[in-house]
């Protein structure tokens, strides 16, 4: 099984002021797991967009079966067998999971015919699944098995998967990977897209690298070390960051038995969190999103507040005081989104400075903004933190969102906090400056800072923590070290493999 | 084909563009217009702009501008600290109202005294009627969320009746042969507005119309709480990170300009106006906000923006006289001036762009 299913001849697509694919030509194989791998923005999006018939390209052709393949629509694509599942699902809370399998079929057969249909689809690919159940009531894991049960009944060709693993768990990541293994042997095609390495060396027989939109090279995954590839999608090689072991200090910050309602309809309640950090000590919380990050974001903040004893700072009851008292006592946090929340859109990265640092940098003097001051704070930021702007007048909006993930987080730590909050502090941004980002807030805790990292990527909370806890829905784990924590315990303690055994296939 | 295209950040120079090119779209539209009315269009639009400035009874309506502008001035300020913070409050026109019913009251409580503390006193009291009327909206909006829009337009009703009832009733002019309205104040010296130049128009409305766009322009430029009121409009989630509090934002910016549309009634009843009659309020608080808008929110804009809508009162009014245009074609001309500004707007966030269809 050599032959090509799938042949892509110089795709190119250009976007106002920047050119997402330039001149990309791979080839994929019937039955291979073929991995497309980048940085954010490397263009990985864009390219299974015109394979899937979302967007159309500039220039170049594609062939499926040696046929001519230029599909119009989405709808034109799932015809010719090639189906996708979004990293972003598009699922129906309210219904159950075979009236939404079947809202998004072209014709779906009878209800009565359907279920047992995806009964004998989800057994046969270790994918456990029933049809009845209402998919709000499912975990992320649970519903990106709808979205895949979906994609097989339509027996597709060419499977194209964008970074499924974001939003699992380890023990879910692993049942996953045997359902492909199992597509792929019965010469389903799958186009995987991600940035992980390691995940890409264990499932992926042949890989594309792409970076600024260009192909720069192609690699037999498990034939390389993950930090070639790295190499090749970085183009540099890359530092990993460097630790200070450091004794753990006294208390810096504590949470003791806090609930909090979520204020969004949407949002997950805490429920009864407790935790504590030193000073000089990282403590990681993982969890898949939406579980509580944002809310415990909140509830650190000052947006949302609390009992007085809940939130305890140095001894000082703080749970009621608001986001401006807690960053003059040196309480500092970068919430998750960028634009609107952590930094406001169309003002300029001075205004966007005096956002946080009019407190403890001393930008106002009887309530008149000392711009001058404003200024120079926000060209201080650019400077440590390698902000690509044309000036500090240049409105957030128009930065690139590495760049103001960098300006965002280096505002909070140039303020010399004594604890530090974070969420996703990398999230969206290159392999250099995600690096650059880790390294400073590593030497935050250096210099005796209590940091917490709220984030998604499990390799990065192993990179940086010494303790270890994890969000399930509103709930927090027990803290633990982080050092000797296996990936099965991570697993565990993140919750959703209670209910999610590892089915089992016949690959 | 025509294309829209997202600027990665708006345009500064088209911000202060925009507004002339609105201008100048409505002088051609308004002229077709007014050519389909059979009516000179050149003759119109000259009648319009030009006369009152420069025409032959010039030395009569130039005075006249200021005492038109300064009210719309003086209410669109205070309005555009609400719309910058995304608070918007409608209800200037019943603000206005009880500026001066309170005022005027004031002021006719001293009957027949003379003093120079009357004039002071009955300011203070214009201010405070019209930040009261306005705290009724911003209090039920902190506390029970009520929508602002409604209920300070809704308040202007009210206080329509309310202003009917005062000049039939309690401040009606007992000797006034039983017609409605209260004693004329241009005739009681202490409590006066009068020019402070003779024949100039500039009257203490304008004063305080001009140390308004002062302030304003300081308090949005160089103070926190400025910040704080943009902050809140381009990003009402940011506001809150940055530790700001919504509802006492909203408690000052509706206070504010319930206060400065107050004092805007004070100075016309106790000036141009003269009296509270029934008949006494004239839209100022409406057109203000078209005022606010065209001036982009902007202290200076709105200064300007004041001064031209004043100049097509003035001029549209001479234009009906003379060139016997209707009333409601100026009305028409001046709609069309928020719309093409509103057009017109697109441009400092979009580019246009001519484009081939896209190749497939």
């Amino acid at each position: 099984m050599t032959e090509v299913l799938l042949s892509i001849d110089g795709l190119t697509k250009a976007y106002p002021g920047v050119v997402a694919n330039d001149d990309v030509s791979f080839d994929i194989k019937r039955g291979e797991v073929h991995a497309l791998l980048g940085e954010n923005g490397a263009g990985k999006s864009t390219l299974v967009k015109m394979i899937y018939g979302l967007v159309k390209p500039d220039k170049g052709t594609m062939a499926l079966n040696g046929a001519r393949y230029a599909p119009a629509e989405p709808r034109a694509a799932r015809a010719t067998g090639v189906a996708m599942v979004f990293q972003h699902f598009s699922l129906f809370d309210a219904l159950n999971v075979a009236e939404n399998i079947a809202l998004g079929m072209e014709n779906p057969p009878s209800p009565r015919d359907l279920a047992p249909r995806i009964r004998e689809v989800s057994e046969a690919y270790g994918l456990p699944l029933d049809p009845f159940r209402t998919v709000g009531d499912l975990s992320a894991g649970e519903r990106q098995r709808v979205e895949i049960i979906r994609c097989l009944l339509q027996d597709p060709k060419l499977l194209i998967m964008d970074e499924p693993t974001s939003v699992l768990t380890p023990q879910e990541v692993e049942i996953l990977f045997q359902t492909l293994r199992k597509l792929s042997a019965e010469g389903t095609a799958i186009l995987y897209i991600s940035h992980k390495l390691e995940e890409i060396r264990t499932l992926c027989d042949e890989a594309t690298i792409l970076r600024l939109g260009k192909k720069v090279g192609e690699c037999v995954p498990r034939e390389v070390s993950a930090a070639q590839m790295a190499e090749m999608m970085v183009g540099s090689a890359l530092k990993p960051p460097k630790r200070r072991e450091g004794d753990a200090g006294v208390v810096a910050l504590e949470i003791e038995n806090l609930s909090l309602a979520s204020p969004s309809e949407f949002g997950t309640a805490l429920k009864d969190v407790s935790l504590t950090v030193r000073r000089g000590e990282v403590l990681g919380i993982g969890g898949v999103a939406g579980n509580g990050q944002d809310e415990l974001l909140g509830a650190l903040s000052g947006e949302l507040k609390s009992a007085a004893g809940a939130v305890t700072f140095g001894g000082a009851e703080i749970g009621n005081m608001g986001p401006k008292m807690r960053r003059k006592i040196g309480l500092l946090t970068a919430p998750e989104e960028r634009l609107g929340h952590a930094a406001a859109p169309d003002m300029s990265l001075t205004e966007n400075a005096l956002l946080t640092g009019a407190e403890r940098e001393g930008l106002t003097a009887r309530g008149f903004l000392k711009w001058g001051t404003t200024k120079d704070f926000a060209e201080r930021i650019i400077a440590a933190f390698d902000v690509r702007t044309p000036s500090a007048g240049t409105a957030a909006r128009a930065l690139s969102g590495g760049n103001l993930q960098k300006f965002v987080i280096g505002r909070e730590v140039l303020q010399r906090p004594e604890v530090l909050v974070v969420n996703q502090p990398t999230w969206g941004v290159d392999a250099s400056a995600a690096a650059a980002i880790r390294q400073a807030l590593l030497d935050l805790a250096a210099g005796g800072a209590a940091i917490i990292v709220i984030s998604q990527d499990l390799d990065e909370l192993m990179e940086i923590s010494d303790t270890f806890a994890a969000l399930n829905e509103g709930r927090l784990t027990p803290v633990r070290p982080a050092a000797g924590l296996t990936i099965e315990e991570i697993g565990l303690m993140m919750g959703g493999a209670s209910d999610m055994e590892v089915a089992h296939v016949d690959a | 084909m025509l294309m829209l295209e997202k600027r990665p950040q708006p345009s500064r120079a088209f911000a202060y563009l925009t507004p002339l090119l609105a201008v100048l779209a409505t002088m051609i539209a308004g002229g077709l217009m007014f050519a389909a009315l059979g009516k000179d269009p050149i003759e119109a639009i000259r009648t319009i702009f030009w006369d009152p400035l420069f025409g032959e009874f010039s030395f009569y309506y130039r005075p006249q501008l200021l005492v038109k502008g300064a009210p719309l001035v003086l209410i669109a300020i205070g309005l555009s600290l609400g719309f910058k913070a995304g608070i918007w409050n409608i209800g200037a026109e019943g603000q206005y109202i009880v500026g001066a019913i309170c005022g005027a009251g004031t002021g006719l409580a001293f009957y027949p005294m003379e003093s120079w503390i009357i004039f002071p006193l009955m300011i203070l009291a214009g201010a405070i009627g019209g930040m009261l009327w306005a705290m009724i909206p911003a209090i039920l909006k902190v506390k029970f969320g009520t929508n602002e829009i409604l209920v300070s337009l809704m308040l202007v009703y009210v206080a329509e009746q309310l202003l009917a009832s005062m000049s039939l009733g309690l401040l009606k002019n007992p000797e006034g042969f039983g017609f409605p309205g209260s004693r004329n104040l241009q005739q009681y010296a202490s409590a006066h507005n009068a020019d402070i130049i003779e024949g100039s128009g500039m009257h203490w409305g304008v004063a305080f119309a001009f140390i308004a766009v002062i302030f304003a322009y300081i308090l949005l430029n160089r103070h926190m709480l400025g910040y704080a009121i943009r902050l809140t409009g381009e990003a009402p989630r940011a506001a809150r990170f940055a530790g700001i509090n919504p509802a006492r934002l909203i408690l000052f910016c509706l206070g504010a300009s319930g206060a400065l549309a107050g004092l805007a009634g004070l100075f016309e009843v106790s000036g141009p106006a003269g009296q509270i009659s029934i008949d006494f309020n004239t839209g100022y608080g409406f057109t203000a906000i078209i005022v606010a808008f065209l001036g982009r929110l902007h202290p200076v804009g709105i200064l300007l923006a004041g001064l031209l809508m004043a100049l097509t009162y003035i001029g549209g009014e001479i234009a009906q006289g003379s060139l016997g245009l209707p009333g409601a074609a100026i009305q028409m001309f001046q709609g069309m001036l928020l719309f093409f500004l509103l057009a017109v707007d697109v441009l400092t966030n979009y580019r246009l762009r001519f484009s081939q269809k896209g190749a497939a």
